[in-house]
């Protein structure tokens, strides 16, 4: 079997666990909410309108947005409690808008005649409007489930395992053996769950309908034993998974699965068990590590000086440094563990034959010429106060500034479509592609050092500080570039990265 | 007829809509005696429907008394009130997720029989309709003819051995070899069982040949009560005339065509 694709299938039963349980959790606690919901809403034409308008407009909201509204809402907590939330918001809609409906078609002279017999309004609802309007209400639950099953993959930003882990982590790292398998896994699950439920759904539809009985007991018998099956094979995978001893933190990007992959293998040597939870936001790794959630991962200074400290100011390399670690080891009781030698700030690039061309090393020789050059940035860069403070310091702005995603902003400059961009100094395509890194004499960039940042709690564990320790100064930019270039250039797996890595460290 | 017992009664009843915009039963005083058949005929809008509802508080009237059994009907639930009282509905009105059993014993089982008595009585009301338990009894509703269903309708309205039986036109819906077939057995059915029945419907032939007596209504108000014989013979209002005309008319010319050949 193809060596990816080995490694991929291998992940599978983690993701698949948390993907399911995500599911479950979310379609049943979904269920539990919406279908009373519902049936109120049926009732009082009061309740009606607003339910139906606020379950509509959740859907509207982007979904990533609902996942970070969540995770905020709950200061900060990540993982499967806020994806949970958030799908079960997801999920409302349609089991809400079919209960309704399902209930409101009951025909009249069926309600009346319930009445004229004497039954109470009660016993009318529960005998007679709820059965009747049965099949519309799994019909709901079967789009939820559909629905939930794609919107899990999102979970993964927000720290909780899914086929997400696969789709995300591929688009990252250019894997797309991974970001296929999470895909066909995840479509999968879909369809499985879309024929379970039609399958229950056509039971309920036929059971008082002329059709043949024969067909009616088969297909109830490959029900059952479908369920029978999916329920155990459920169960099995969601038996507790052994706790470990450390969870290794992570962004989205190819750097950031390299050196976790690095912290894992380290301290598994030590002795440890570990966990990965990977490709989330920095405010939400940020803020699992302070509540102990995860334990250890790679930040950079610049990030925690601009976007966490707020300071618009470059006092410097050491000085950022010290600042930030002064800050987080405040109230959180975080440490900083050590730099690793390696920064992964913005730095201007420029293709070597057109810096020639127009005769430039440093920024400074930009100043003359900048209003007539095409700059890229990254989604961030030019909303970013670096880019303000770059913009003031030298006195320069360009032409035009466009903002792409990282892998297109590359291919941009390599085929000489823009003048420049705002490049990250670790990363591989730099040498790849050949690209000159342009000085910044009145240092406007902030400096951003990689360093380990590691939870209270796990820095109170002595062999796991001596561990990490061993890592610091360890690397330098040139070593972190060719890794990153064996993932994002050469095709190569974070696996072989991380073998790179341990080589040059030894 | 000087003992008979007044088993349903209606005295100065009132119903309007709208606060009292539309009124759609005016001053309607009327007596059902113990194994009657009241016809109730009229066109739609003449508060025929309206004053059968009254009687089982599907409708509440805006004035005056209804006596059940010698009971104001307000002083009772409406829930219980209508587990005593047969109801056949007009558009059949089955549960259509039941099996035929279960639309049978759907009363008893809200009147808290035990099991065996809820299925001897099932057993014995589904023949008492000609639909034979063992094999009707585990069929749905969709996989019964009209006339079958309607069948169905009338075992439900007598499983809980109701004294009093309304029906809301019964067998409008058939075809008319059936509804015939359908009236002669309900009226053997009322007749044996010695029930107190009103049947409301717009069809004087039909009114004519199953009630003991017939009241006629027209915009809310009762014209005229009384037997078949007496409307035929006595019309005391035009319109009573005009629409006993009809079967009388063609009566006579069956009779014709009987003896002219």
């Amino acid at each position: 079997m193809n060596e990816s694709l080995r490694e991929q299938l291998l992940l599978l039963p983690e993701y698949f666990q948390g993907h399911l349980i995500l599911t479950l959790a979310a379609l049943s606690l979904g269920i539990v909410i919406s279908i009373p919901l519902g049936i109120w809403a049926a009732q009082s034409v009061v309740v009606k309108r607003p339910l139906l308008t606020i379950v509509s407009i959740i859907q509207t909201f982007p979904s990533v947005a609902i996942l970070a509204l969540v995770v905020a809402l709950l200061g900060g907590q990540i993982g499967i409690v806020p994806a949970i939330i958030a799908l079960v918001l997801y999920s409302m809609l349609p089991i809400v808008r079919n209960t309704v409906s399902g209930l409101e078609t009951v025909a009249d002279e069926v309600v009346e005649a319930a009445q004229g017999i004497g039954m109470s309004s009660y016993q009318i609802l529960t005998r007679v409007r709820i059965p009747l309007a049965l099949p519309v209400i799994i019909a709901g639950i079967r789009t939820a489930a559909v629905w939930t099953v794609g919107l899990a993959t999102l979970s993964t930003l927000v720290g909780a395992t899914s086929f997400g882990n696969y789709i995300f982590t591929g688009l990252q790292t250019r894997n797309l053996v991974s970001v296929t398998v999470g895909s066909i896994a995840a479509a999968l699950m879909a369809v499985v769950l879309d024929s379970l439920i039609g399958g229950i759904q056509w039971l309920v539809e036929n059971k008082n309908q002329a059709s043949s009985e024969k067909k009616y007991k088969q297909v109830k018998y490959a029900i059952i034993g479908a369920l029978i099956l999916s329920i155990s094979f459920s169960a099995y995978s969601l038996l507790p998974e052994p706790e470990t001893d450390f969870t290794i933190g992570g962004k989205g990007f190819t750097e950031q699965y390299i050196i976790a992959g690095l912290l894992s293998a380290e301290l598994e040597a030590a002795g440890f068990s570990v966990e990965q939870r990977l490709g989330m936001g920095t405010e939400v790794v940020y803020t699992a590590t302070a509540n102990n959630t995860v334990d250890v991962y790679l930040e950079y200074t610049g990030t925690v000086w601009a976007n966490i400290m707020n300071n618009s100011n470059n006092p410097g390399r050491d000085a950022v440094l010290a600042g930030v670690t002064e800050f987080i080891e405040g109230p959180e009781g975080m440490v900083n563990i050590g730099a690793l030698g390696f920064q992964n700030r913005y730095a201007l690039a420029m293709r070597k034959d057109r810096a020639q061309e127009l005769g430039v090393t440093s920024i400074e020789d930009l100043i003359p010429i900048a209003r007539d050059l095409i700059a890229a940035g990254d989604l961030e860069f030019f909303g970013r106060p670096e880019w303000i403070t770059l913009r003031d310091t030298y006195n320069i702005d360009f032409a035009q500034k466009l903002t792409f995603d990282p892998t297109l902003m590359y291919t941009a400059i390599n085929e000489e479509q823009v003048d420049l961009i705002a490049g990250y100094t670790s990363d591989g395509r730099i040498a790849a592609f050949d690209l000159l890194l342009l000085e910044d004499p009145r240092n406007a960039l902030l400096p951003y050092d990689s360093f380990l940042l590691a939870s209270s709690t796990a820095a109170e564990n002595a062999l796991f500080t001596e561990t990490l320790e061993s890592l610091v100064n360890a690397i330098s930019d040139d070593e972190m570039r060719a890794a990153n270039r064996i993932v994002d250039v050469d095709g190569g797996a974070v696996s072989d990265a991380v073998a790179y890595l341990q080589s040059v460290i030894r | 007829m000087l003992d008979w017992f007044r088993m349903i009664e209606l005295i100065d009843v009132q119903k309007s809509f709208d606060d009292g915009a539309t009124q759609a039963v005016a001053n309607t005083s009327l007596t059902v005696a113990e194994g009657e058949l009241l016809g109730l005929i009229g066109e739609s809008g003449s508060g025929k429907t309206t004053t059968l509802k009254m009687i089982n508080r599907l409708e509440e009237p805006s004035y005056g008394e209804i006596r059940v059994n010698g009971h104001n009907v307000l002083d009772q639930k409406p829930e219980e009130l209508r587990r005593n009282i047969g109801y056949v509905f007009q558009g059949i009105g089955l549960f259509p997720h039941y099996t035929v059993a279960r639309n049978v014993a759907a009363v008893p089982e809200l009147l808290d029989w035990d099991e065996t008595r809820i299925s001897q009585r099932c057993a014995e009301t589904l023949s008492m309709v000609g639909l034979p338990i063992e094999e009707y009894g585990d069929r749905y509703p969709s996989q019964l003819s009209g006339g079958q269903q309607q069948r169905v309708g009338v075992a439900r309205a007598l499983a809980a051995e109701p004294a009093v039986i309304l029906m809301d036109e019964p067998f409008g819906a058939l075809d008319p070899i059936t509804r015939v077939e359908l009236q002669e057995e309900f009226k053997r059915i009322q007749t044996d069982l010695n029930l107190t029945a009103i049947m409301v419907t717009h069809d004087m032939t039909e009114a004519l040949l199953l009630a003991d007596r017939i009241a006629v209504m027209k915009d809310g108000e009762v014209l005229q009560t009384g037997t078949p014989r007496e409307l035929l013979n006595q019309p005391q209002h035009d319109y009573v005339r005009e629409i006993v005309e009809m079967p009388k008319r063609r009566a006579d010319r069956l009779e014709q065509l009987i003896h002219s050949s």
